[in-house]
């Protein structure tokens, strides 16, 4: 006589971001009748009316930390979960949003806002593991529906999700794909970038862009002077770095070329 | 290795002449075998490998450039298809897939099972065109994979019709490496290209005399196209101007520890292109997946690169956590303790970690300098 084991309950989490990466669960059309029978999925707003106060087994968290409110609940996340997952580059690295890192939030606030005084915002914006103890963090803007079921299937099984920590150039290589920025001078940040993506842009004849921001041990120094020679001038090798994973080292630390403040940038 | 290098004997007195509509039933001959011919191709302006169904797919007309971090193929009015430096890619995935499953298990009444990764019956291949550092590179493979059985499967099944080098780009150095511009031991066929794109083949082994008779082509090669043959590939290795720094790696092997890693190192990525894209690397990783869909487990085998940091990852941490570490780990590899492994050495000269580095580093002079 066997007894129906208790599904592991599992709550999708919400901060600053853009709902991309959850929207990625439901993409998972194929395997999410599976997911949904191994696991109970306890708190889901973008996906399920369902609301459970917890505790949880598996929290997965999207989005970065931009308010004091957002600071209480991520701490009532973590008091509430067994284990925490973060999920793009909101969570992991701060985001887009982290940008506003860069210059200053009262100044921002008044270029964009007809009335800022109706904002309540940090000075800066963080990613998750600023906060709390993170399990595990999955990178990418958005992240791959493949990592994200390899996360979750890890986690419902008990071990170490396998998921590859350096190059893009590896998943490239491992495609097949002939080198754009070698064969074709096109500027790449595939040797910089954390894999992930299966080298989608390469693949499609284009550059890398950093979505998944660095791997593990990144050298945006060593090839910022290519891209030089690529002729890419350097106001733009400072863009690329700093998109979606602006906040996180070393792209954060890519050296600015002329200091131009917005007020300066929105007058010309 | 041993008939290779810039000074070999002409084509064998049995060697036939092929026009270039006759590579057409060569392939066909191999495909009617019931053979995967796997050939060199031209892919977005680059040559890299794949299936090719007949000779029109070879990269007949393309020219390619190949230096430091930089690759360049052109069309033009040439007449020749193999006159050209090594493809993007290395042969080595096409024995020693990227990914391989190993094993899975699956749950049979309560009890785990282990299920042996099914050998799907496969087709065997045959290498097309494959030149000589790329050949030696094979039986670089066949030393570190020996107990490799889905390489060793696909290896045993596989028919080589091989191509002399008619030309060398500023990335070769076969000669240094001692493993072309000719063929050597491991061909079943070898062609030889002459500039108007006619060839020359020789067969090496029963089988490929075999083969040559199969598709009709028992036409004598005539002594002068054989001279001809036979001076397009001495130029080909006179014009190499690249060599293996033999003191330099003596010295390297003699003193780690006093060589000026750090020089090197700087300029690099830690990408891990060159491992990737090396006939000889063949280094993998295990990796345990389970699947959602019926809670079995699956054990791959993953190509992995010394220049990634989880490579060296032991209880704790990573034991190789800078660049300087991972370029040092590669270099004496290759160049130095394969011998003490597997009794050759790791490069066969092929220069694809040259042309393929991002930033340029070159093997043969990253601690010369
Ligand atoms: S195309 Fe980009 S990702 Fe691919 S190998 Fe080149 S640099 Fe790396
Ligand atoms: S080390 Fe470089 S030159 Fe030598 S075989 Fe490997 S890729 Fe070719
Ligand atoms: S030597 Fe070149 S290709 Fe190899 S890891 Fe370093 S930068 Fe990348």
């Amino acid at each position: 006589m066997s007894r129906e084991p208790r599904r592991p309950s599992v709550a999708i989490w919400k901060f600053a971001s853009c709902d991309g990466c959850q929207l990625t669960l439901l993409d998972c059309e194929d395997e999410l009748l599976r997911v949904a029978e191994l696991i109970d999925i306890a708190y889901f707003l973008e996906g399920s009316s369902a609301t459970s106060d917890g505790p949880f087994d598996l929290s997965i968290v999207e989005g970065s930390i931009s308010t004091a409110e957002d600071i209480e609940r991520i701490q009532t996340v973590r008091e509430k979960s067994a284990a925490v997952v973060t999920i793009g580059a909101c969570a992991t690295a701060g985001g887009i949003q982290a940008l506003r890192n860069f210059g200053d939030v009262e100044e921002l606030m008044r270029i964009v806002y007809a009335t800022p005084d109706f904002l309540s915002v940090l000075d800066t914006v963080t990613p998750i593991t600023d906060h709390i103890d993170v399990d595990f963090e999955l990178r990418g803007c958005p992240i791959d529906k493949r990592q994200l079921l390899e996360v979750i299937g890890s986690y419902l099984a008990g071990r170490r999700p396998q998921i590859a920590t350096d190059s893009v150039c590896i998943e490239c290589k491992m495609a097949g794909q002939p080198c754009v920025l070698v064969a074709e001078g096109t500027p790449c940040l595939g040797p910089v970038t954390h894999g992930g993506c299966g080298a989608l842009c390469p693949r499609f004849g284009r550059g890398c862009y950093g979505c998944f921001g660095p791997m593990d041990s990144a050298r945006p120094e060593v090839l910022a002077p290519l891209l030089t020679t690529m002729g890419m001038p350097e106001d733009e090798q400072y863009r690329v770095f700093h998109t979606f994973n602006a906040w996180s080292e070393p792209f954060r630390d890519q050296p600015r070329p002329v200091p131009v403040t917005l007020s300066e940038r929105s007058t010309s | 290795m041993s008939d290779s290098g810039a000074t070999a004997a002409l084509p064998d007195p049995a060697a036939v002449s092929l026009a270039i509509a006759d590579l057409d039933r060569l392939i066909s001959t191999l495909r009617d075998d019931g053979r995967v011919v796997i050939g060199p191709t031209t892919r977005d302006s680059v040559m890299t490998l794949d299936e090719i169904a007949g000779a029109g797919q070879l990269p007949r007309g393309w020219l390619d450039e190949q230096s430091p971090g930089k690759y360049r193929a052109t069309p033009s009015e040439t007449a020749t298809a193999f006159a050209h430096g090594p493809p993007s890619m290395s042969w080595k995935r096409f024995l020693h897939e990227e990914r391989t499953l190993v094993i899975s298990t699956s749950r049979t009444n309560g009890a785990m099972v282990i299920d042996p990764a099914p050998a799907a019956p496969e087709k065997p291949l045959a290498f097309f065109g494959i030149q000589a550092c790329d050949l030696a590179a094979i039986g670089v493979l066949d030393v570190a994979l020996a107990d490799d059985a889905a390489y060793r499967r696909r290896r045993d099944d596989l028919l080589v019709v091989a191509a002399s080098c008619t030309d060398s780009v500023a990335t070769c150095f076969c000669v240094s490496a001692g493993t072309g511009p000719r063929p050597g031991p491991l061909a079943d066929i070898v062609l030889t290209e002459l500039a108007d794109g006619s060839l020359i083949a020789d067969a090496r082994t029963e089988r490929g005399a075999a083969v040559l008779t199969r598709a009709g082509l028992d036409t004598a090669a005539t002594e002068a196209d054989c001279r001809s043959a036979a001076a397009l590939v001495d130029a080909a290795a006179a014009r190499q101007t690249r060599h293996l720094d033999t003191e330099a790696i003596a010295r390297a092997a003699a003193a780690p520890d006093d060589v000026g890693w750090d020089a090197v190192a700087e300029r690099c990525l830690t990408c891990g292109n060159c491992t990737m894209v090396c006939p000889t690397c063949f280094c993998t990783s295990i990796s345990d997946q389970t699947r959602l869909d019926d809670g079995c487990a699956e054990r791959w085998q993953i190509w992995a690169s010394c220049f990634s940091l989880d490579f060296a990852y032991v209880h704790g941490g990573s034991v190789r956590t800078s660049p300087t570490s991972r370029y040092r780990q590669w270099y004496l590899h290759k160049l130095v303790t394969w011998h003490d492994q597997f009794d050759s050495s790791g490069c066969v000269g092929c220069g694809r970690c040259i042309t393929w580095c991002p930033t340029g580093i070159d093997i043969t002079e990253a601690i010369t300098s």
